[in-house]
């Protein structure tokens, strides 16, 4: 399509320009400036909303409060509670990506081999669902079910199980890790499905009839081809828990340090003074953090993407 | 022959085994007994009785209906703004600007490069007063969050019809872009438009950080505030909000019988 509209392109210049080069030249400046122009309000909506935010951040991540160059804002979110709250923001990213991304396979395969169609309809529209549940209706959900009084809580200490007596808590790290699984599960089926539905059933049937086991099978064709989906979702899934706010702000209330709480209570405001600068520090570290994981996710997709369409 | 071919494929087909079935049991489980519970506690009494108290309480509570007024203005200005800017955009990209299409694409991914926190952040440092002081600051900020989301539900539903032609003979008829965009490229994307609406309305309806960081109170924050003394009346709110979110789908979907409406990932927390 592009070719094809490209040397219609050239055709048009061609026509109306001869084959001057300058005019060429000139015509083709031309066209860019057409082609642009019908952007125009896409482009001054994504700068004013997208660019400046972003700059002020990264500008004042840079900035002492008198507005002079520093280093100390972000040295400063190397330190204390800064330094803490991004270990466990890290922590809490990991955790979450690993068993999001285990559970989430476990179940896309269970209902891809299912062969009900049915289910998989449902649980494709489910998944969507799910994966944009909002997290202070999700924190309630699990507080009436596991919270101190919820329902299962109580309803398994009738049968002598208590799950309060053991490290566990819904308000703290353990308790983040299971209910942002509500959210990384969905999201782990939406992403991988496609990929399992791209192992066709004939390279089973190949493998079975030059002889593989099934444990050869998977060491040299499934498990291969599905490495680069399942490790760009784990990036995925990382950078969704890592940015997560909501959820943790109902459930922790604070009482665990993570990097999105942090630069909220610095945005509020009861910061010490000359700390104000460390939260546009913090979200800039945020923003690169995220964008690493984002980029090796889309590299990962491409590759995985690539073979399933021919 | 043809028959100890099939015997042979269905022994190296995979099959649900106990395993595998206990894996779809344990997912049902995990996603439907928090929200069973859910509804349970939010009509249940200390000493075994039932009530819809909780749901009284929370709908004659003034603070419901201010809520829901900020809430169902910004749901109903994003998607305006969301599917107005970017409904032409797309198709221009399709009809004169194949080749600028990769760098809007770049552009609408930025929101999930950056987090709703930093964007509450920017948004703080760098608007302007008057408009800071306005809840409709925050229909800016929730059309950048729509926009990965609006931009491929659109360029998909763009990619199955023939744009170019489309447009070229109803502009040769004598149509004006308006009417180009509303009568011809609109319904002929509508499922893509139907799916955008529900991302735009559920993100708009989940949002918490940047609201709440700019004090707006929308129903997230206010169901967060109810939520620190009457836990039933949030786990109510809670309940409501999700059966909402569901019935939109379903309303969505049936007025688009033909193709299923789309959604594509999201993942607003």
């Amino acid at each position: 399509m592009t070719e094809i509209n490209q040397s219609l392109n050239d055709v048009a210049i061609t026509q109306s320009g001869g084959d001057n080069r300058y005019r060429d030249k000139s015509n083709k400046l031309r066209q860019l400036f057409f082609e642009f122009s019908g952007l125009i309000p896409f482009f001054v909506f994504a700068a004013l909303f997208i660019g400046a935010p972003t700059l002020i951040v990264i500008l004042n991540a840079f900035k002492t409060n008198e507005g002079a160059f520093t280093l100390s804002n972000v040295l400063l979110a190397f330190t204390d509670v800064y330094y803490l709250s991004l270990i466990s923001s890290l922590k809490l990213g990991l955790t979450s990506a690993l068993t999001g991304v285990f559970f989430g396979l476990m179940v896309s395969y269970a209902v891809f081999v299912s062969g009900m169609k049915k289910l998989q309809k449902v649980v494709s529209t489910a998944s969507g669902v799910f994966a944009n549940t909002g997290g202070v209706p999700l924190a309630f959900f699990f507080i009436a079910a596991i919270g101190n009084y919820g329902l299962v809580t109580l309803a398994l200490q009738k049968i002598g199980i208590d799950i309060y007596s053991g490290s566990f808590t819904l308000f703290g790290f353990s308790g983040l890790v299971l209910v942002y699984l509500y959210f990384q599960i969905p999201l782990m089926i939406i992403v991988i499905y496609p990929a399992l539905e791209g192992i066709k059933n004939e390279w089973r049937e190949a493998a079975a009839n030059l002889g593989a086991s099934k444990f050869s099978y998977w060491r040299y064709v499934g498990i291969p081809i599905l490495i680069p989906p399942v490790l760009g979702s784990f990036f995925l899934l990382f950078a969704s828990a890592f940015a997560a706010y909501a959820t943790a702000n109902v459930l922790t209330q604070g009482t665990i340090p993570l990097l999105p709480l942090q630069v909220g209570t610095l945005v509020s405001g009861d910061v010490v003074a000359d700390q104000s600068n460390v939260g546009y520090a913090m979200g800039f570290e945020m923003i690169v953090i995220v964008a690493i994981a984002m980029t090796i996710y889309t590299y990962l997709d491409r590759r995985a993407t690539k073979w399933r369409k021919k | 022959m043809a028959q100890k071919m099939k015997i042979k494929t269905s022994t190296v087909a995979p099959r649900l085994g106990f395993g595998l079935n206990a894996w779809l049991i344990a997912g049902f489980l995990f996603f439907v007994v928090p929200m069973f519970s859910a509804f349970l506690f939010s009509i249940q009494l200390g000493d075994g009785t039932y009530t819809l108290g909780a749901y009284q309480r929370m709908l004659s509570d003034p603070g419901f209906g201010e809520a829901i007024w900020i809430s169902a203005r910004l749901a109903i200005f994003t998607v305006l703004v969301s599917i107005g800017l970017m409904l032409p955009t797309v198709t221009w990209l399709h009809i004169r600007a194949q080749r600028l299409k990769r760098v809007v694409e770049f552009i609408t991914l930025l929101p999930l490069i950056i987090p709703p926190v930093v964007i509450a952040l920017g948004f703080l440092g760098s608007m302007p007063l008057w408009l800071k002081d306005s809840v409709y600051m925050l229909v800016f900020a929730y059309t950048v969050l729509t926009l990965p989301y609006v931009f491929r539900s659109l360029d998909n539903g763009l990619n199955a019809i023939d744009v170019k032609t489309l447009v070229d003979a109803a502009r040769g008829l004598g149509a004006s872009w308006r009417q180009v965009l509303v009568s011809i490229i609109g319904p002929n994307v509508k499922s893509s438009i139907y799916g955008a609406i529900f991302l735009a309305v559920a993100l708009v309806l989940g949002e918490f950080v940047i609201s709440n960081l700019l004090l707006w109170s929308t129903l997230p924050v206010w169901m967060a505030l109810v939520g620190m003394s009457d836990p039933e009346g949030a786990v109510a709110l809670s309940v409501m909000s999700l059966v909402f979110v569901w019935l939109l789908l379903m309303l969505l979907s049936s007025f688009d019988r033909k193709r299923k409406v789309r959604i594509d990932i999201g993942g607003v927390s």
